[in-house]
């Protein structure tokens, strides 16, 4: 029994902690999110000679071969940070094809993604974000050469960034992945910021796209779904470095800002609302640390587990961007202090891969079927 | 991370649960004598006292075995494997850790064999949760204590024979220094001059009391560990797994027994479960108590790495708080008006349990500090705010 960290992801933990220290210091990314591109490829080429955007890929295609308990570590210092890049997306592009892939089709694709050279998004959901498999509306006919893709993915992270896009449609009854370059005929992208400008999403358009058979993959609905819990775990695992973060900020305000003559932090008001920041934190890190174990050890287990962290954060969080903006009285809303960047991620988590709402419905859906 | 088990630890989960399909039956089939077989029985695996030190009787279980033992216990609603609770929690290990070798023989046999109850006197009328301001006192005439003083919410008083509790032997009317004139005394309940008086809770229990000393002699002997040293000696808990597992099992045994309850129950007219608030709440609690659960582990996992705890116990105690309220609460909500019967009839729907769980809560929300207390505790020992 061992519910812990390793040495060797203690080591990963404190190098991508002085990394974005000296990389990216909020300062840093106060100027990266107000470029068009929304990250800084510089700092991009340097994670890549790190390693971290091939962690979860085999060693023969240019990875680490970590797994995704080793990916949450680094996501949870990046949520600290609010690092923007197209990080997740890359990830989750990334641990798909490792997945699911052919031999050649990595050989064309995963090097490139593990090694920096290309980036990867992922592309599933269409006309609205219920984010599951059962709700792909795209569709294709699959003849002998491939098929011919028209239609729109909507909500895909860093669109507008991403080189390779896997993206899923349906024949019939089966779910394909689609692997599609932005070179090719008839692939548009149509960023839109968001108000979290450290993360930037967008749409794919596909105007009569030909995909060939070697870039298609037959799946099904249990893999998609399997990606989508994926991407919910990644999500969340940003969010507690976030809301960390709120939790010291806060705290080290509530100690030196004086009022009545003592420390805001001596009133129970402040201290009582800060200790159930902690119990939620704790918490919800615990529900995801337990979900990232399942995405390689128990994968049965990974719906039901993705869905009570993601769900409990999702309603956990966003009090706690609420609540530190609200704790630093007027100072915590200008635009010149950082709390309100938490808060405005806290927002953007809160919705995507599934909101609270959806999640707890679908773990009362699991019961059901059980 | 790992959540495996090594063979032994595996082995010895198969022992304990041969041991309860053997010596277990349903609730429904056990004679008179049941219990005081089954408290027998598990004295002889020396299960009573499990964490604590073979030498004293206890069974010397490592943490993993503890937690092994309490999970199945929980799992199969086992009755408990001793009576003496108060005993067992928390004067045992006290009387272990600081007690004369007299003390040792003359109590903690008697507490792993069940023979009586104890209980324990912290709380005065004036003295809740800030308990170093007590005022109970007791002043050393000869080889004698006297105390003077009262205690209250004391549980299990009306049925113990002995009380271990905490008095002021020193630093009388000082506020500066209060936690340095504590001492603990044993007390025999029968001594002259002790009054107990039974206070009925809400849902109508008599288990606690107020108890009165007037000129109460204790032998010098009945100190634990030395003067002044009170405090120490009431935190004492002999290295006792800290996963809060057994509390947990217990609570996803409930958290199944509310659901099929509502799996039953109409709501406005439909089945309940077709309202997607009911089955949101219903979710809510699982995600609450799945993260007690895997909190539990993770302290746990520090735990046995030999890593300090601080006072993140806190959090497990704060959700349960409000889950155990909760839970018997939305049970009530669902049933309507006939929840609210407390009988334990048997057209009673469960007999009366979520109405008398609703109503009982105190235990599990006050004793041991109340939410209050808790997130004190959490934003100053953890967080490092400013004590108020």
């Amino acid at each position: 029994m061992n519910f812990g960290f390793t040495e060797e992801q203690e080591l990963l933990r404190d190098q991508v902690r002085k990394f974005l220290d000296a990389q990216s210091p909020v300062s840093r990314v106060r100027e990266i999110m107000h470029t068009d591109e929304g990250f800084d490829r510089q700092i991009w080429q340097q994670i890549a000679a790190l390693g971290w955007l091939g962690l979860v890929v085999d060693p023969e295609y240019d990875g680490v071969g970590l797994g995704f308990v080793d990916l949450i570590v680094i996501l949870e210092e990046m949520g600290k940070s609010l690092f923007p890049s197209p990080f997740i997306a890359h990830s989750l592009a990334a641990s798909t094809l490792n997945e699911l892939a052919s031999d050649d089709q990595k050989k064309r694709h995963l090097n490139d993604l593990a090694s920096g050279r290309k980036i990867g998004t992922i592309a599933l959901l269409d006309i609205h974000d219920l984010p599951n498999a059962e709700s792909i509306t795209l569709s294709g006919v699959i003849h002998e050469d491939g098929v011919v893709l028209n239609g729109k993915k909507l909500f895909v992270m860093d669109a507008d960034n991403a080189d390779l896009f896997i993206v899923a449609f349906k024949d019939q009854h089966e779910t394909y992945l689609a692997l599609i370059h932005r070179d090719q005929t008839g692939v548009s992208t149509q960023g839109s910021a968001t108000m979290d400008l450290t993360k930037r999403t967008g749409s794919l358009e596909l105007d009569n796209v030909s995909v060939a058979t070697q870039d298609l993959l037959l799946t099904d609905d249990e893999n998609i779904n399997r990606l989508l819990d994926k991407a919910a775990v990644a999500v969340t695992a940003e969010m507690i470095g976030a809301a960390e973060a709120v939790i010291y900020m806060t705290t080290h305000y509530a100690k030196d800002r004086i009022q009545f003559d003592n420390p805001i932090g001596k009133y129970q008001g402040v201290k009582h609302r800060l200790a159930e920041m902690y119990v939620d934190v704790e918490s919800f890190r615990s529900l995801l640390y337990y979900a990232a174990w399942c995405v390689d050890e128990s994968p049965h287990e990974l719906p039901r587990s993705a869905s009570l962290a993601k769900a409990y954060a999702s309603d956990a969080f966003s009090q706690i961007g609420t609540d530190g903006v609200q704790l630093h009285g007027a100072i915590g809303f200008t635009q010149e202090y950082d709390m309100q960047l938490y808060l405005k991620r806290s927002k953007w988590a809160r919705p995507i891969f599934g909101d609270a709402d959806y999640h707890y419905e679908r773990i009362s859906q699991l019961q059901v079927t059980d | 991370m790992d959540f495996e088990y090594t063979q032994a630890e595996e082995t010895f989960r198969h022992e304990v649960r041969t041991f309860l399909d053997e010596n277990l039956p349903p609730k429904d089939q056990r004679g008179a004598d049941f219990m005081a077989q089954w408290l027998k029985k598990v004295r002889a695996k020396r299960w009573v006292g499990f964490a604590w030190p073979q030498e004293v009787g206890g069974g010397g279980g490592d943490i993993m075995q503890q937690v092994i033992l309490k999970e199945e216990m929980a799992k199969r609603q086992a009755p408990p494997l001793g009576t003496c609770m108060m005993g067992l929690a928390w004067v045992g290990p006290g009387i272990i850790q600081y007690g004369t070798d007299e003390q040792k023989t003359r109590f903690i046999p008697d507490i792993l064999n069940s023979k009586y109850h104890w209980c324990t006197g912290y709380s005065e009328p004036n003295v809740g949760s800030d308990l170093a301001a007590l005022q109970c006192k007791a002043i050393l005439d000869g080889d004698h204590y006297v105390i003077n003083g009262t205690k209250i919410w004391t549980s299990l008083a009306p049925f113990a024979q002995w009380i271990s509790m905490l008095v002021r032997t020193d630093n009388f009317g000082s506020t500066a220094t209060k936690h340095d004139g504590i001492t603990a005394l044993l007390v025999d309940l029968s001594s002259p001059g002790i009054e107990i008086k039974p206070i009925e809770n809400m849902a109508g229990g008599k288990v606690f009391a107020q108890i009165f000393f007037d000129n109460v002699r204790v032998p010098v002997n009945n100190r634990l560990g030395k003067e002044g040293q009170g405090w120490a000696v009431t935190i004492a808990s002999l290295a006792n797994e800290r996963s809060s597992i057994g509390e947990v099992t217990a609570m996803y045994a409930k958290l199944d027994s509310l659901k099929m309850l509502i799996k039953d129950s109409q709501r406005q007219g439909k089945p309940a479960m077709e309202d997607q608030k009911i089955r949101r709440r219903l979710a809510v609690f699982e995600a609450k108590i799945e993260a007690m659960r895997l909190n539990g582990l993770r302290y746990l996992t520090r735990q046995i790495k030999g890593e300090p705890l601080s006072s993140e116990t806190s959090v497990n105690k704060l959700h349960r708080a409000d889950l155990e309220v909760e839970m018997s609460d939305f049970a009530i909500d669902v049933l309507g008006q006939s929840g609210l019967q407390l009988g334990n009839q048997l057209e009673t729907i469960d007999r009366g349990k979520w109405a008398r769980e609703s109503l009982g809560w105190p235990n599990v929300v006050i004793g041991g500090g109340t939410p209050n207390i808790q997130k004190n505790i959490i934003a100053e020992r953890i967080l490092g705010l400013p004590k108020d």
